[in-house]
């Protein structure tokens, strides 16, 4: 409340009436937000205000907030959707009459009159916002038997499964896609009761531009969108006796997998979490985190060359699979720009196959690596052709923290009660600058820890960069490194990525370093993340939770981690060298737009 | 014109297009030729002269007689009796159906007694391909008065005095509309032309493009100069060719003579219009889907406000107006506000179209003044029931409006009675049901057109006209039980109250209707137990949002 006070300081308030209470609201309000103050809580569907990351969905499409309009001679009422309705001076408002309250239980009904009676075997079985409505407005009985949507589920991609029969259009995840993340993949097809929402032309999703961010997943209220499902595999591996199995944690990871089991968000949980995995079986628990080191000894190297060599600038980075997906379907021309570095996960990957199968005499072949990812482009990722043409894949399975999640249920661990235990040795060794690379501003923070020493030649003494953090989606800061000033872009968001980029291809601004993070926040919000709810604020706890777990490393900055320095000595020679660039470099492709 | 001693008027409406009217033409045309009367007898299509049922129609000027159903073959002898010889061809003639007598002149025919044309009052008599025509008969005067002579908002003032509503469906007074757009601020300003026109039945609008382009290319011009806009958009289904056709042959004349383009009539006042074509969803009449589609866009409504006066066409002031309401604005201009309010009811002036279709014996088009009552237009106009049939209801609105029973056909018809009676104008659809009709075929029948036409975007629409739809199935399956009507009237009410656009809170209006005035033909369906067929009478549990 004490905020929202805040909120509305400069805007003119007004007199409305909800059900019997008179109030004071700011001008422009909506009735639902109204009513909130009021305490009433008038239900919603197809709403959902996400402002912190600038994507409001209002396209009113469920009718499940109808309330009614008082009208001035008491004989006219009509009922008005709540979430769009603005409140004006002397509006009166009932959300208690049986009219409104039969009308918003009828539009749930209605919705499940033409959804598939799953739930049991729904992967959204209890993160369900239609379900959870259905038990909130009472509905017990759906009066209406008849046709319901019969659409295949498309499973043509590795990364997301659309069940478009699951469908309630309430276009969120089209609003994201087209409004917040600038993709324009996905818009209502079909018209009347055929109407749903897909890619143009209902394409299968693996044709489509789609760069598998997984917001759309993040802000389904159903199932219609969801993650392919890996965890059988999985359990598969760890039960042949012939493989090694080996898993990696991304860095959001620890701070949301907690929310899962009902822990407060923000809640750190690395400990429990290697302990549960180690419970599940995995032969070796490591951490993308080493990755994430191994990345920033690679990219910081290459941006100094780039800077020494007169080489194109900026430097892009490349962790984030469906930022280059982005890049390679919409700004092709741009290809150059970004590093040619693998993603973490992946370099990771590619070091558990030789140098930590060559050091411990396994044949890469029976190694199967696991990443946990908060991530759903990663699943696509690790199946791109160049990562995966050697005779081992990279990566082999990629499943999500909620997947992450189901498993350590399904294995009946008591996750919030376990004990904490350590990452294995060597893979599992990091610093906190790779900590930070789950947050938006973490990997370019971390690079500049590693650049600054190695460009000026001094120990950095403040490794926070205030000017680099912070939930903004696109942030312009400057580093003062030695005589010289970095010019730092950082965008997260895919919208805010293409407005980046766009400054980039007319030559606007100037910068020598960007960092992109295609899901607003970072990867704490990645598509694979917890469900969020449309509560933002638990994304930003996980990043304060990120930020702390940093301050927790006795080591922050990447070329410190001794483990890393051994990889160089023992394998990989110079950073940035030849071995390096074979093993952990990639390459970029123009891809078409649809 | 001027030469020619008679003209030869051949209706070129759809219609009477789809009845070998082009053939009638063409062999009129070869025949004038082959006798040597090519000089001094001219053929001309038309537009649409409305009297469908009758088509094709020849009429000839200046002898002021009128033939229907004129076929290919007839052309020998209108061209060697009337035209040679000076002889009517009596077997042409229209013949009265109660005295059997013959008539020829087209205000002497009961269909056209009573109606008083000014939508319509250039269709069949000019040349819609001839801008001189239009012109001959007084078009552009208006234009060039609003604009030479009127300040904006005197323009608006006659628009407003003149009672004028929009004849879309709506019935929102047309000068206010100006007025609010008008008062919005902006460099850029649209007014768009509404003409995807959709309603079962109605064709109003195309005869008006087809028949008389350059009446809504006027209006249009002098709306643009009262609102403060200087580019128009036409969006037309592209299921209507010929009015496209029209409409574009209309326009390039128009450019040619300065009445489109820069400095219209040597004002600063300039304006030119472009033609989108829609591709015939009934849901893109509703002028926020209308103006979605304009810009490419999926074309589904979005939520007034704001209203598109206020952000339309990429985000600027708009003004979306109807065909039939443009073409009533050059007369109003013309001959002033107060002749025009002199017609119609208190709070509806002027003359309404209706297209006349189902159990009546004169299919067609009809302009009649607002105020006239039902049993004038249907009986007298329409010439009654055919088959000596009796007369069971009318529905009046379209799909998104109601029926009204005999009791109710001495009201003088105007926006506000039929909204009364549980109907509604809408865009003049009128059909006619006989006594062999039963009304909940006829409910589900519009029931099935609205869930067709709904555009999805809100779920009492995309889901509930289909439940609607279904249960009505299930009536007339006699598969139905008493709560099943329960619920069927609870769920009407429901889908009227909370639907998104006005498609789809009219959508339950053909259900609510029937069941209040045919409640039995409903109940005739159930097979309850203790419920013998079609007796007693039914109260439903529930009343909730049951007023009516």
């Amino acid at each position: 409340m004490a905020g929202n006070e805040k909120k509305h300081e400069d805007k003119k308030m007004i007199h409305i009436r909800i059900n019997d209470q008179e109030l004071k609201v700011p001008e422009g309000i909506t009735v639902v937000e109204a009513a909130h103050e009021a305490g009433v809580k008038i239900p919603t569907l197809c709403h959902l205000d996400l402002h912190d990351i600038k994507m409001v969905n209002q396209t009113a499409s469920c009718r499940v907030c109808m309330v009614e309009l008082v009208d001035a001679s008491g004989n006219r009422n009509r009922l008005v959707p709540a979430c769009v309705t603005k409140a004006h001076e002397g509006m009166a408002v009932r959300t208690d009459t049986i009219r409104a309250i039969t009308a918003r239980r009828m539009a749930v009904e209605l919705l499940l009159s033409n959804h598939p009676n799953e739930c049991f075997t729904c992967p959204k079985n209890l993160e369900c916002e239609l379900q959870s409505l259905a038990e909130e407005l009472n509905v017990r009985e759906i009066r209406w038997e008849g046709e319901r949507m019969d659409y295949p589920k498309d499973l043509s991609s590795d990364a997301i499964v659309k069940d478009s029969n699951k469908c309630i259009y309430c276009r969120r995840c089209e609003t994201m896609c087209n409004e917040v993340q600038t993709c324009g993949i996905l818009s209502g097809i079909g018209r009347g009761f055929e109407a749903f929402v897909g890619p143009a032309f209902n394409i299968p999703m693996v044709e489509s531009s789609c760069t598998y961010c997984g917001q759309c997943v993040q802000v389904c209220p159903t199932a219609a969108l969801t993650e392919a499902y890996h965890v059988d595999k999985v359990w598969e591996a760890i039960n042949d006796p012939d493989k090694h199995v080996i898993v990696q944690t991304a860095p959001a990871i620890r701070v949301a997998l907690g929310e899962l089991f009902g822990m407060e968000p923000g809640t750190i949980v690395t400990g429990k979490m290697v302990t549960a995995l180690k419970r599940m079986g995995f032969d070796a628990v490591f951490d993308t985190d080493f990755g994430a080191d191994l990345t920033i000894m690679e990219e910081a190297s290459e941006l100094i060359y780039r800077i020494q060599n007169n080489k194109t600038l900026p430097i892009l980075t490349s962790c984030c699979p469906a930022w280059v997906k982005f890049i390679e379907h919409q700004f092709p021309e741009l290809l150059e720009v970004p590093s040619t570095c693998k993603s973490p996960h992946i370099m990771f990957g590619t070091i558990a196959k030789t140098y930590y199968a060559e050091k411990n005499g396994i044949d890469p072949d029976n190694i199967v690596v696991v990443s946990i990812m908060p991530c759903i482009a990663k699943k696509a990722e690790a199946k791109r052709p160049e990562l995966t043409k050697d005779e081992h894949n990279n990566v082999d399975i990629v499943v999500t923290t909620r997947e992450l999640g189901a498993m350590i249920k399904e294995a009946g661990i008591e996750f919030v009660n376990l004990p904490e235990s350590e990452y294995d040795r060597p893979l599992g060794e990091t610093t906190g600058a790779s900590v930070i690379f789950g947050t938006t501003g973490g990997v370019i923070e971390a690079a500049v820890r590693t650049a600054y020493e190695w460009m000026t030649g001094e120990e950095l003494k403040n490794v926070e960069f205030e000017q680099l953090r912070g939930m903004d989606g696109f942030k312009k800061a400057t580093v003062r490194v030695g005589d010289k000033d970095l010019r730092i872009g950082i965008a997260s968001g895919l919208g805010n990525a293409r407005e980046l980029l766009e400054e980039i291809r007319e030559g606007k601004d100037k910068y020598d370093a960007i960092e992109i993070m295609a899901c607003p926040g970072g990867c704490i919000a990645g598509g694979g993340q917890p469900y969020h709810h449309g509560n933002y604020e638990i994304v930003k706890k996980r990043q304060e939770a990120i930020y702390q777990e940093d301050r927790n490393k006795k080591l922050r900055k990447s070329h410190e981690n001794p483990e890393i320095l051994k990889l160089y000595k023992e394998y990989l020679g110079e950073p940035f060298g030849e071995v390096a660039h074979r093993l952990l470099h990639t390459h970029f492709e123009e891809r078409e737009r649809i | 014109m001027a030469k020619t001693r008679t003209n030869i008027m051949v209706c070129g409406g759809t219609g009477c297009l789809a009845t070998e009217s082009d053939k009638v033409m063409k062999n009129l045309e070869v025949i004038i030729k082959a006798r040597g009367y090519a000089d001094e007898v001219q053929v001309i299509r038309t537009g649409c002269f409305g009297f469908c049922e009758q088509g094709p129609i020849v009429k000839i000027e200046p002898d002021n007689v009128f033939y229907v159903k004129v076929g290919p073959k007839d052309a020998k002898d209108i061209v060697d009796e009337h035209i040679v010889k000076g002889r009517r061809v009596e077997r042409l003639l229209y013949e009265e159906p109660v005295e059997k007598e013959k008539v020829n002149k087209q205000e002497d025919m009961p269909f056209y007694k009573k109606q008083v044309r000014v939508a319509l009052r250039n269709c069949g008599l000019i040349n819609p391909e001839d801008i001189y025509e239009y012109v001959a008969l007084g078009g552009y005067e208006a234009l060039g008065k609003a604009i030479t002579e009127m300040t904006q908002d005197q323009v608006i003032d006659i628009v407003k005095k003149s009672g004028l509503r929009g004849r879309g469906g709506g019935g929102f007074p047309t000068g206010l509309k100006w007025e609010i757009t008008k008062k919005n601020e902006s460099d850029v300003k649209f007014i768009i032309c509404n003409a995807d026109e959709g309603d079962p039945g109605a064709f109003m609008d195309r005869s008006i493009l087809e028949g008389d382009p350059h009446s809504v290319l006027e209006a249009m011009a002098i709306g643009a100069y009262a609102i403060g806009a200087d580019k128009g958009i036409i969006y037309i289904r592209a299921e209507y060719p010929l009015a496209i056709s029209r409409l574009n042959t209309a326009i390039k004349q128009a450019r040619e003579l300065g009445l489109l383009g820069k400095n219209i009539f040597g004002t600063d006042f300039s304006f030119d219009i472009d033609l989108k074509y829609g591709a015939g969803a009934f849901v893109c009449g509703e002028e926020t889907a209308l103006i979605n589609s304009c810009e490419g866009k999926r074309g589904e409504p979005n939520y007034k406000p704001p209203y598109p006066a206020e952000e339309g066409y990429w985000g600027h002031p708009t003004c979306v107006n109807n065909v039939e309401t443009f073409a009533n604005i050059p007369p109003i201009i013309n001959r002033g506000p107060e002749w025009f309010a002199s017609m119609g009811t208190e709070k509806s002036k002027g003359t309404k179209v209706f297209a006349l279709a189902g159990k009546i014996n004169n299919v067609g088009l009809v302009e009649v003044p607002m105020g006239i009552t039902l049993r004038e237009i249907i009986f007298e106009i329409g010439g009654g029931i055919p088959k000596g049939k009796r007369f069971k209801a009318v529905q009046t609105g379209g799909p998104s409006g109601g029926v009204i029973t005999e009791e109710g056909l001495d009201t003088p018809i105007d926006y506000d009675s039929l909204l009364e009676r549980g109907s509604m104008m809408g865009s003049g659809g009128m059909i006619i049901m006989d006594e062999d009709d039963n009304m909940v075929n006829i409910a589900k029948f519009y029931l099935e057109f609205t869930m067709d036409e709904a555009c999805g975007r809100c779920n009492t629409g995309r889901i509930g006209t289909k439940r609607l739809y279904e249960m009505l199935h299930k009536i007339t399956s006699g598969k139905a039980r008493m709560a099943d009507l329960d619920a069927l009237k609870q769920l009407a009410y429901m889908v009227k109250d909370s639907s998104l656009c006005g498609l789809c809170q009219t959508a339950p209006n053909p259900v609510i209707s029937t069941m209040k005035h045919f409640w039995d033909e409903y109940l005739a369906f159930i097979k309850d137990e203790g419920h013998p067929q079609g007796e007693g009478r039914y109260t439903p549990k529930n009343k909730i949002g049951m007023k009516s």
